[in-house]
């Protein structure tokens, strides 16, 4: 994809009177030279691979070798049936799910990381059968796509590079992005839902317990979810900000360069260092030896 | 991603891996389907040497699971991967510390791969996102990504080789996309990856091989991610 920030994506999209989804497709469709009906097809598919990580994570529960991941999605969803019927619940429902899925060697799709694949499937799919936005969805995964690539350009997708902020904070303006294309609202509030997504999760440090993503990597699935989900509610209320998407990304890139060694995938600071954490590392090593 | 760096919406919204880590696991399996892929055939024993975080969060990720799986030739987003061990067969393998020092990269494997016909050492690393190198194969210093189809020839350094390489590669209409040259000293033994945009047919690495001063040849066909 040839664009390098969002709003140089959005003003194209306003100028051609169309919606972001489809300026995506249409460049992606000239620089891979394959057709449009394929690229299509092939987000169909990874829509479909999600939904049924999501499944999996939801009716069988879920528990790692490490014991870290145990079946959080499962038993928080029997708990949501009976007791919460909101969106809320079952996007954080299907973020853990997702999340879950992937700690215990399940197939999945990464979004923009494996690390934090539940965000896109929690917020999008979710939404979307929530809402009958469905025939949608593949059109609002592109403009959530195009954002992770712009993302990934200017500042970083990677939690050993930016901390978890570039990680699950990147799949939460994804989202947040995503939501503005299914529902076909203005371009122009793309830029706000990404901008104020990644302001609430700016400094969000990478610090996995025994350097396993598990803890807190699932739950921090469900808190940029749920944040993706919240912004996007404040950018259809008219809420604005006055900070641009671009210049959001390049706060992050600056606040991840400046995050020290131990915050970023080490497993040497932050939760990964508290004394519960260092114990169970050790246990997992001895289990190892 | 593509050679030129620039990168596609379906990088972003994937790959379609088996989790949970795409440098650990993903890359781990791709590591494997190419040291498998550069023996030629499916090793008969395998020792692995995991370095780094690979050696250290290994298990926790199923690294180990994964760099099997690569040697049988499943793919990354095989469902399989997790149960790599049951599924082995006869392949032996041993896992082994590869001892390197403080500055390779921290995600790094060393296979020791036996073939019927000969024993290679591998080695190469997971460099994010599932994207491998591998950078040495036994003492030669290569750069291969599994990004593209590559033909690999060890020969004699003289001059003639690769216009007669390029030369059947051009009559079986292969482009060469990007080439290299490693040599360990003047007038030895060099090793030339080719990659290319086609796959290089059987007969075209029978002609190559059959040429004066060519020793071995493979070919190690692009692993999509």
């Amino acid at each position: 994809m040839s664009f390098t920030s969002i709003s140089e994506l959005i003003n194209l999209a306003l100028n051609e009177n169309l919606p972001v989804a489809e300026v995506i497709i249409r460049n992606e469709s000239e620089a891979l030279g394959t057709k449009r009906e394929a690229l299509l097809e092939e987000m169909q598919d990874r829509i479909n691979i999600m939904r049924s990580s999501m499944e999996k994570g939801l009716k069988e529960a879920q528990y790692s070798p490490s014991g870290l991941t145990d079946a959080k999605a499962y038993n928080y969803e029997k708990w949501r049936i009976k007791n919460d019927d909101s969106i809320y619940a079952k996007v954080i429902a299907r973020a853990l799910a997702v999340a879950e899925v992937n700690a215990c060697m399940g197939r999945i799709v990464a979004a923009p990381t494996a690390g934090s694949c539940g965000i896109l499937p929690a917020v999008l799919l979710t939404y979307a059968d929530e809402y009958g936005l469905e025939e949608r969805l593949v059109e609002s995964f592109f403009t959530a796509g195009a954002i992770g690539v712009i993302i990934a350009k200017n500042a970083s997708i990677s939690g050993a590079e930016g901390g978890c902020q570039a990680e699950c904070g990147s799949a939460s303006a994804m989202a947040a992005a995503g939501l503005v294309e299914l529902e076909k609202l203005s371009p122009k509030l793309i830029d706000t839902a990404v901008s104020l997504s990644l302001q609430n999760v700016l400094g969000l440090v990478c610090d996995p317990v025994a350097g396993l993503v598990e803890v807190p990597c699932v739950t921090r699935n469900v808190l940029c979810s749920v944040n993706a989900l919240s912004c996007f509610s404040m950018v259809k209320a008219g809420l604005k900000t006055p900070i641009p998407a671009d210049e959001t990304v390049k706060a992050m890139k600056q606040v991840g360069d400046s995050l020290p060694e131990t915050l970023k995938e080490t497993a040497k600071g932050g939760i990964a260092s508290t004394s519960a954490a260092k114990k169970i590392a050790c246990e997992i090593f001895a289990k190892k030896a | 991603m593509r050679r030129d760096g620039e990168i596609t919406v379906f990088d972003i919204i994937g790959p379609v891996m088996i989790g949970p880590s795409s440098s650990h696991t993903a890359g781990a399996t791709r590591l494997g389907n190419l040291a498998c892929a550069i023996l030629g055939e499916r090793p008969q024993k395998a020792r692995i040497g995991l370095h780094g975080s690979f050696r250290d969060t290994g298990q926790g990720h199923g690294t180990d699971k994964a760099v099997v799986a690569g040697l049988l030739g499943f793919k990354p987003d095989d469902e399989r991967i997790p149960n790599s061990f049951d599924l082995k067969g006869d392949l032996e393998v041993e896992f082994f510390d590869p001892e390197l020092d403080g500055s390779t990269h921290p995600n790094t494997v060393v296979f020791v791969l036996t073939g019927t016909k000969e024993t290679i050492t591998i080695k190469g690393s997971s460099i994010g996102g599932g994207r491998v190198i591998v950078d040495k194969i036994d003492n030669f210093p290569v750069e291969l990504s599994g990004d593209y189809p590559a033909l690999l020839t060890v020969h004699k350094d003289r001059p003639g080789i690769i216009q007669s390489v390029s030369e059947i590669l051009a009559r079986y209409q292969v482009n060469i996309a990007f080439m290299k040259v490693y040599r360990l000293s003047k007038g030895k033994e060099a090793l030339m990856l080719i990659e290319t945009d086609q796959q290089v047919p059987a007969t075209a690495q029978k002609e190559i091989l059959a040429k004066k001063d060519i020793n071995w040849v493979r070919f190690v066909d692009k692993i999509s991610l």
